[in-house]
């Protein structure tokens, strides 16, 4: 589904990204996680063009993500993204967020696609939000909206950019749950994150980057069983123990 | 002071027997409202692009948007004013300078002071509807983007809408000043609000009431304007959003 070949990214003379390769395949879950700096976000947003890479190759669904040909806007629309900040258009009522890209990008009529939304919506458990604003939410309600938007589209995979590292703890859960059920059901997804509780639950592999470099790139029992690498055995070492 | 007031002034019919003085006022007014409206009209639309332009990857684009802009605010309006009416016209092939120059009188004076209010407050406009976008949240973008839309998608749908509601106040004062910047106007012998009170004080030696009468004209558009900037505000605000509800 996602093919990562080599990609190298850099601004000017600071490597963000070193010869990173990786593969996830179709109904895969990866985390990646690693310290702040290390690239992992930068390598997420490389995988659907919203970041440039100087070098290598991202394959996704058989489309070159490089490629200046590429038509990004489509290869997007099917490319669900949540983000660390939600980012919902606070002008739009929660019904308009879910909607709107799926009228304009994909074409649907209004009907068909509120439709579309208000299921999605009920399933995050938010259905009684629908006339609100985003401003009206709490932080997990709306990456729930965020999450339920990214699926309206009928995304291929899914990534997710630090999704509950905005939150406030008591709704870490809310969206780790969301997130859960979605890994259950299939969907291919690439999340960074730091929940390592999430990771041990429905991760496939986990990635462990620093300063660039992809570090570990290993199943989930592997890596949290015996990580190879010294710098990853610190990381887990810091943020396992409290 | 010896100063005889006389307010009835205002009805006594013109020297020149066309009107009574209080019409010539109300001319003025009219001349100022329909200049300063159809300039707002021009300055916003294309402060809009402008302003646009201005933060769009593209380099070429971005440059021609800030030449534009420097250009346009850094020349004294008064300096454009002239430019436009004076020296345009010389510059322009012969056949659309004569036109313009053989057109009515009012109507040079008119597209001059149109064009030149426009373009000036456009630039002043673009800076606003720049600073608007760039203060959203980066990521805006970026959502807008990984849902497929194109940029300029992004711009109508995501970007655009809040940006201009986060400039409404700074385009408030923006528009106030269009009508008083149109008194530059008189320069050119254009009758707007200010130029028929200075008519005024030569035709009836009463400068007190006259002036008086238009800044009270200034001071009643002005706070119309302010009154209908404010409902706008309240009818776009975004619930949840900054001071919304």
């Amino acid at each position: 589904m996602i093919q990562i070949a080599n990609v190298s990214k850099s601004y000017g003379s600071f490597d963000v990204l070193k010869d990173c390769s990786t593969t996830v395949n179709k109904g895969e879950v990866i985390v990646v996680c690693g310290p702040s700096g290390s690239g992992k976000s930068t390598l997420i947003k490389c995988v659907n063009g919203l970041e440039p890479f100087q070098s290598g190759q991202i394959i996704v669904n058989g489309t070159s993500v490089g490629d200046p040909k590429t038509n990004l806007s489509k290869l997007r629309a099917h490319v669900g993204m949540v983000f660390q900040h939600f980012e919902l258009f606070p002008h739009m009522s929660i019904t308009e967020n879910l909607a709107i890209a799926q009228i304009k990008v994909l074409k649907r009529n209004r009907d068909e696609a509120v439709d579309k939304g208000l299921k999605l919506l009920d399933r995050v458990g938010l259905k009684a939000h629908a006339h609100k604003f985003p401003g009206q939410l709490s932080g997990g309600q709306q990456q729930r909206v965020a999450i339920a938007r990214a699926l309206a589209m009928d995304p291929i995979c899914m990534l997710f950019d630090e999704p509950t590292s905005a939150l406030d703890p008591e709704m870490i859960n809310e969206v780790l749950d969301v997130m859960t059920e979605l890994a259950q059901e299939g969907m291919t997804m690439m999340c960074v994150t730091h929940e390592m509780g999430f990771a041990k639950r429905v991760a496939n592999r986990v990635i462990f980057m620093d300063h660039g470099r992809i570090v570990e790139d290993d199943s989930k029992d592997a890596f949290f069983a015996n990580p190879r690498s010294e710098r990853a055995q610190q990381f887990l070492a810091k943020i396992l123990h409290h | 002071m010896n100063y005889q007031w006389n307010w009835g002034v205002f009805l006594q019919p013109t020297a020149a027997g066309d009107d009574i003085y209080l019409g010539w006022m109300l001319s003025g007014l009219q001349m100022t409202v329909m200049l300063s409206l159809s300039a707002w009209l021009i300055a916003l639309l294309l402060g809009a692009v402008i302003g646009v332009l201005r933060t769009v990857p593209n380099r070429f684009l971005s440059g021609l948007a800030a030449t534009y802009v420097e250009l346009f605010r850094n020349v004294p309006l008064l300096v454009q004013l002239f430019i436009w009416y004076f020296v345009l016209p010389e510059l322009v092939p012969a056949s659309l300078g004569d036109a313009y120059k053989q057109s009515h009188p009012v109507f040079q004076q008119f597209l001059a002071a149109m064009v030149c209010l426009g373009l000036f407050t456009s630039a002043r406009v673009a800076e606003q509807v720049r600073s608007g976008i760039n203060a959203l949240p980066r990521g805006q973008k970026n959502a807008g983007l990984a849902l497929g839309f194109s940029l300029p998608q992004v711009y109508r749908h995501v970007l655009l809408p809040m940006a201009f509601r986060l400039i409404v106040p700074p385009l408030t004062s923006e528009f106030l000043n269009i009508f008083k910047n149109s008194a530059v106007c008189s320069t050119i012998g254009l009758l707007e609000l200010a130029a028929q009170g200075r008519q005024l004080v030569d035709y009836t030696a009463q400068p007190y009431e006259s002036f008086i009468a238009v800044t009270v004209a200034y001071v009643a558009i002005n706070i119309i304007v302010m009154t209908l900037m404010k409902k706008l505000e309240d009818k776009v605000r975004v619930p949840g959003y900054m001071g919304g509800k």
